[in-house]
Parts: structure tokens; sequence; C-alpha cells
């Protein structure tokens, strides 16, 4: 199947509006159910996490140098929490490991 | 006097807005450095971002893409990875006045993340469109504008510095899942089994050939729907 860049852009922000649109529209009413309420709110973190890894390894094309980001994102994000600290701190830790 | 109300809160929603402008602007640059990888243009990252509004989702949209999966899987990643919008939206859906217009409920749900429902949410009161719609026109063009210019830049710098950059986004999204980790040791369990279940599916035999998102679609449903049947969080407001 030959695809077009444009049409996964435009089907995905129509999904993303839905989600927004139509519990301010439609539903309009706080979801009850504690295991739905609990499923969406376990998701980002799962969805964020198995992203992250193990695709941080290869982002720079030296594992070495991909495992080095990681670790010293991770610990950081334990103590400091701050996301464009941490978000440097990656990069200069990649950019580093590379040169050697 | 209405009218001097309305723009005194279109701007106070744009001073709140600032600050959430400059973070986008460096979140959506580091995701334009990964679009540019999937063969996306500038102008389509611009358009990627001004219709999508969120960091995961563009990115796992960006990881179907690179690998031509198909629209389905798009529209099911994209669902996957904005699911917390849906929650979201109903906390917010609750703080609008019972006779707010349809067109501004249409709107305002345009650009719920997670700073701006932030925002939105922490005023006191029925919620106030015109609050909202001053932090959008500061928030969302710096999303949009960040991502183009991350593509565009990603053309011109040197391979080493491209490369480096792209670990940002990584570093992001350690940023966004490490703090409540610490905070939820439900969380942070799970994120340590979803680094595991990834890592062992993009090396097993059938399913490392699946594309990125099937695999992040099936671990999401798998480990999430476990977790809320096992630790359901109680209720909370």
């Amino acid at each position: 199947m030959k695809t077009n860049i444009y049409v996964y852009i435009l089907l995905a922000g129509l999904v993303s509006y839905l989600l927004r649109v139509v519990p301010v529209t439609i539903l309009r009413k706080p979801i009850k159910n504690k295991y739905v309420r609990s499923f969406l709110y376990y998701v980002p973190y799962v969805t964020i996490a198995v992203m992250t890894f193990p695709a941080i390894l290869t982002a720079t094309g030296s594992y070495v140098a991909g495992a080095l980001a990681l670790v010293v994102g991770g610990l950081l994000a334990w103590k400091t929490e701050s996301l464009p600290l941490v978000a440097a701190a990656c990069c200069l830790v990649a950019l580093v490991a590379q040169m050697f | 006097m209405e009218a001097k109300n309305k723009r005194r809160l279109f701007l106070e929603g744009m001073r709140d807005g600032m600050p959430i402008c400059l973070g986008y602007f460096a979140v959506a640059f580091s995701l334009g450095i990964a679009a540019r990888r999937a063969g996306i243009d500038a102008f389509q990252g611009f358009l990627m971002s001004f219709l999508n509004n969120a960091s995961a989702g563009e990115y796992a949209l960006i990881t179907t893409i690179a690998a031509d999966a198909g629209y389905l899987e798009a529209a099911v990643i994209t669902l996957v990875a904005n699911a917390r919008y849906l929650l979201m939206s109903t906390a917010l859906s609750q703080r609008f006045s019972p006779d707010e217009k349809i067109r501004h409920r249409l709107l305002v749900s345009y650009d719920i993340t997670d700073e701006l429902f932030g925002i939105a949410i922490a005023r006191e009161g029925y919620l106030e469109p015109m609050y909202s719609y001053g932090a959008f026109a500061v928030a969302i063009p710096g999303w949009a504008f960040g991502t183009a210019f991350g593509i565009i830049m990603g053309n011109l710098l040197p391979a080493l510095i491209v490369k480096a950059l792209g670990v940002a986004l990584y570093g992001m999204f350690l940023a966004i899942i490490i703090p409540p980790a610490k905070k939820d040791k439900i969380v942070g369990v799970l994120v340590v089994i979803s680094f595991a279940a990834s890592f062992v599916l993009s090396r097993m035999p059938v399913t490392a050939d699946w594309s990125e998102g099937t695999r992040t679609i099936l671990l999401t449903i798998l480990i999430a729907g476990a977790a809320a049947v096992l630790f359901p969080k109680k209720e909370e407001e």
C-alpha cells in the first residue's frame, strides 16, 4: 500500500481531537468506573516507558552513548524532576560519548 | 465592560501561556529532530503539531510513519498514546458553566494538554474560555513552529549534534515518568516492567518483526489493563 504522510497527520489529528472533544460535548459526565479511571491513569506511564526503552539505545547509532544517556537521565530525573535539565544532560552525555 | 473583561482574561491567559510556550518550543524542537528522520518535512511537521498538540502521541505517530505501518495502526497508536486526554477532558467538562455555548466547548477542547489543562483547572469558578484562548494563542505557535524549526535545524546542523539532540526527547520522557514513579510505587514497578517487556518483545522472534507501534499498543493495553484490575486507584478529588 502506498501511504501518504498527510493522510497519517490528518487521521491522527482527528483521533486526538475526538478524544478531547467528546467528553466536553457529548459525555459531560465524570467517569465513575474505578477500573476505567485506573486504566486511563496508568496508560501514559506504560506507553511512554515502552517508547523510551530500548529506543533510546539506538537513537544515536551508538549503544554506549544511548545507554549512558539513559542512566544519567534516569538518575537526574529521580533527583531534580526538571524536564529541561534532564533533556539537556542526556544530549550532552550522548554528544560526549559519541566523540570517543 | 463585558468586552474589557474578555480582553483582560485573554491577556492573563497569554501571560500564563508564555512559560508553556517556551517549554513547548524546546520539546517540539527535539520532536522535529525525530520527525525529520521519518522523512517528515518542515510544513508537514508544523501541520502535525498544529493538529495534534501531543508529545507522546506525535512521537508514536512518527515511529508509525517511519515504519510505514499503515493508517489503522496510526489511528490506534494515537488513541492509546493520547488516552489520558480523555480523562482530562472529562474532568474539564465538569468545570464548564452548564449554559456555556457549544462553540466554546468545541474550541477549548482543541488544546487540552497536560500543561494547558493544568493552568485552566487551577483557576476558581467556571472555566473562562477567553483565558484558555489567550494561553492557546502563545502555546500553539510555540509547539508548531518548534517542530518545524527542529526539522529545519536537523538538516543544517552537523550529524553528530543532530544525533545527540535526538536523545533529548527520551530525556523528557524520563523526566515525565520517573518523578511519578518515585511517588507512586505501582507506577515505578510498571515503568520497570514496561522497559523489560519492551526490550524482550523487540528481540524475540515474531514480535521483533512487528512495528514499534504495534508492540506499544499491545504492551500498553496488557500492562496498564493488568495494573487497573490488580491495583485500582481510589476515587480522587
